[in-house]
């Protein structure tokens, strides 16, 4: 095969990936869409194979071993990963690319004739920046998923962990960075290209460990991004249509969602940067009881429910923790059968990345035209009944709208509060991830639910049933 | 016999109709290279023209980005780090190279970890985001 025909073939499979985010535009077309990306990867492997066969029979032996094994773990981790790990998953995911980036860059590094960039006496100095931008971003990448995999799956505290002199070390090692990639493109040294590699390491790791856990949405998409941009890095170095094409897509779109997530919480993208905020461990506001709580049970909300003719459901991270979507459906029909109008409301930062709620109800057989976006029903919790909160806490706090002072002064908030009566599912009287007390829950019209999500809400289920 | 004859010369003819159709095709696409080429008169350098698919490309997510529906936001995150294992093709470069110093050995055990690496993202995403997108239905 020749170059200009696999420059082509690239371009299509380019083209391809960009129908696939096309097809997400909708559920309905979104199915359509995933198949040509996967078409889209398959020419751009066949191309590889056809335009640079692999050299001996070992090689091939070696693509068929890579890509069995490397298959065989990702069929089983996306059969079996559970929904609510997604967050996790996607982390992961973002490892590997980063991972893979790096490596990729070394393999350029140690066999440049192979990726077209040798000229006889050295790389070309252009690739050597190209390499360079694609290894720093790909390390960064690599260990910055790797804390925010660690963080999301609960192996290390969500808390955000401050380094003394922390915006020091970020900024030095950045300059660092700077100064070798500069070295490297006048020495052309492997030991360069090592250190750059160390020092991205490193900076992956000191710019997301001061970053929380309420956070995290953010990270996940910036990471998405960051993924992007290594691999469009790596396309330039190889001069691959479908690697520039691709980076250049994912890299807007990590950068999209983040300015989405940074937007659903008021923030500026710099200030969730520069971290420490949204420990898990509540901030100082904890405690300072402003007046008595309503307290219910399980039977009074059932009760309330099975008499109302709207309720709207609010989701948050505590109906993925404690797996509660199967049984907010459950309650969902019981409630429909008896003619009452159920819909449910998802604020963008409910969860811990983007979509995360929709994903759960969807797995919960929640037909997705029962669940709306924000602005999209705000304006509705006025003629609910029963605004019913499960998991979520900072993003219906009025505070954001009426307390210049509040940490989260300005932040978009679900209006549940101008429902007739609001029932709170919550496990205790704790605050949320942003440390601040919520007014809502000594509200006259307020009703306490204190328990598991899951557990609560499988009370309610049975109470309705009787 | 003459039905499996007649049948095997089909075959043969079929074969060579699609090398034929392969060969037009890679000369179709050089003539649109020496055509490109001669547009630009053979003066900008490729880096150049990568640079322009670059930033259209950006432009072209931008806005297809924004048509996704928050609702698929999460397939969207699956699906972007499925396709960006398309990174797979540096690795395959790298597996294939001819090991004839320790440089090129290197270059292929790098590779063949970054291939591994590649395929877990590609099936993993994929796969992962089909079936979160099976899960999404309408009433009724």
């Amino acid at each position: 095969m020749n170059a200009n025909l696999a420059a082509l073939l690239y371009l299509i499979a380019g083209i391809l990936f960009i129908l696939a985010l096309r097809g997400l535009s909708s559920p309905a077309t979104s199915r359509q869409g995933n198949r040509f990306g996967m078409i889209g990867m398959a020419i751009a492997i066949l191309t590889t194979l056809a335009l640079k066969p692999p050299a001996s029979a070992v090689s091939w032996l070696l693509i068929v071993l890579g890509l069995a094994i490397g298959g065989g773990v990702g069929v089983w981790r996306a059969r079996t990963v559970k929904m609510t790990a997604m967050p996790q998953l996607v982390a992961m995911f973002h490892s590997l690319v980063g991972l893979a980036a790096v490596l990729v860059a070394a393999g350029a590094l140690y066999a440049p004739d192979a990726y077209g960039i040798w000229d006889g006496e050295e790389i070309h100095p252009a690739s050597i920046i190209e390499m360079s931008l694609g290894l720093a971003i790909g390390a960064v990448t690599f260990t910055g998923s790797v804390i925010a995999f660690l963080k999301l799956d609960g192996r290390m505290s969500g808390a955000p962990i401050l380094l003394p002199q922390r915006h020091a070390i970020n900024i030095s090692l950045g300059v660092a960075l700077v100064v070798l990639i500069a070295l490297f493109y006048a020495a052309q040294a492997a030991i360069f290209f090592w250190l750059i590699a160390l020092v991205s390491l490193v900076l992956g790791v000191t710019m997301i460990i001061p970053i929380g856990g309420a956070d995290m949405p953010v990270v996940i998409s910036m990471l998405n991004s960051y993924s992007g941009w290594a691999a469009a890095g790596i396309g330039f170095t190889l001069g691959n249509l479908a690697l520039i094409i691709t980076g250049a897509l994912v890299g807007s779109s990590g950068a999209i969602l983040s300015y989405i997530m940074c937007k659903g919480m008021n923030r500026s993208f710099v200030s969730v940067l520069l971290g420490g905020f949204g420990g898990e461990v509540a901030g100082p506001a904890v405690g300072k009881e402003v007046g008595p709580v309503k307290q219910g049970s399980a039977d009074d909300a059932a009760f309330m429910m099975k008499n109302a003719s709207k309720v709207i459901i609010a989701p948050g991270y505590g109906m993925a923790v404690a797996h509660a979507q199967h049984s907010l459906h459950e309650m969902a029909d019981i409630l429909k059968k008896n003619g009452v109008e159920v819909k449910y409301a998802i604020h963008p930062v409910a969860g811990r990345m983007p979509g995360h709620m929709n994903v759960l109800l969807a797995e919960a057989n929640v037909p997705y035209d029962e669940v709306f976006e924000l602005d999209d029903i705000n304006n509705e919790f006025s003629q609910a009944d029963v605004a019913y909160v499960i998991g979520a806490n900072d993003v219906t706090n009025p505070a954001a709208r009426t307390d210049r002072k509040s940490p989260i002064f300005g932040m978009p908030i679900l209006d549940v509060a101008k429902a007739k009566t609001v029932l709170f599912v919550k496990r205790g009287m704790g605050s949320g991830y942003a440390g601040v007390d919520n007014e809502l829950f000594f509200r006259d019209n307020t009703l306490m639910l204190f328990g598991d999500a899951k557990k609560m809400t499988d009370a309610i289920v049975k109470a309705l049933q009787n | 016999m003459d039905d499996l004859d007649a049948a095997l010369m089909k075959l043969r003819a079929a074969t060579d109709a699609a090398q034929e159709a392969a060969r037009a095709v890679q000369a179709y696409s050089d003539q649109i290279a020496v055509a490109g080429h001669a547009a630009s008169g053979g003066a900008i350098d490729p880096f150049v023209f990568r640079v322009a698919i670059f930033a259209l490309a950006v432009f072209v997510g931008y806005y297809v980005v924004w048509s996704v529906t928050p609702a698929l936001h999460t397939p969207l995150m699956s699906e972007t780090n499925a396709i960006s294992s398309v990174i797979v093709v540096g690795a395959l470069l790298s597996v294939g190279v001819a090991a004839v110093d320790s440089g090129s050995v290197f270059a292929r055990f790098v590779g063949f970890i970054a291939l591994i690496l590649a395929s877990v993202n590609i099936f993993g995403g994929f796969l992962v985001t089909e079936r979160m997108l099976a899960m999404y239905k309408k009433k009724g």
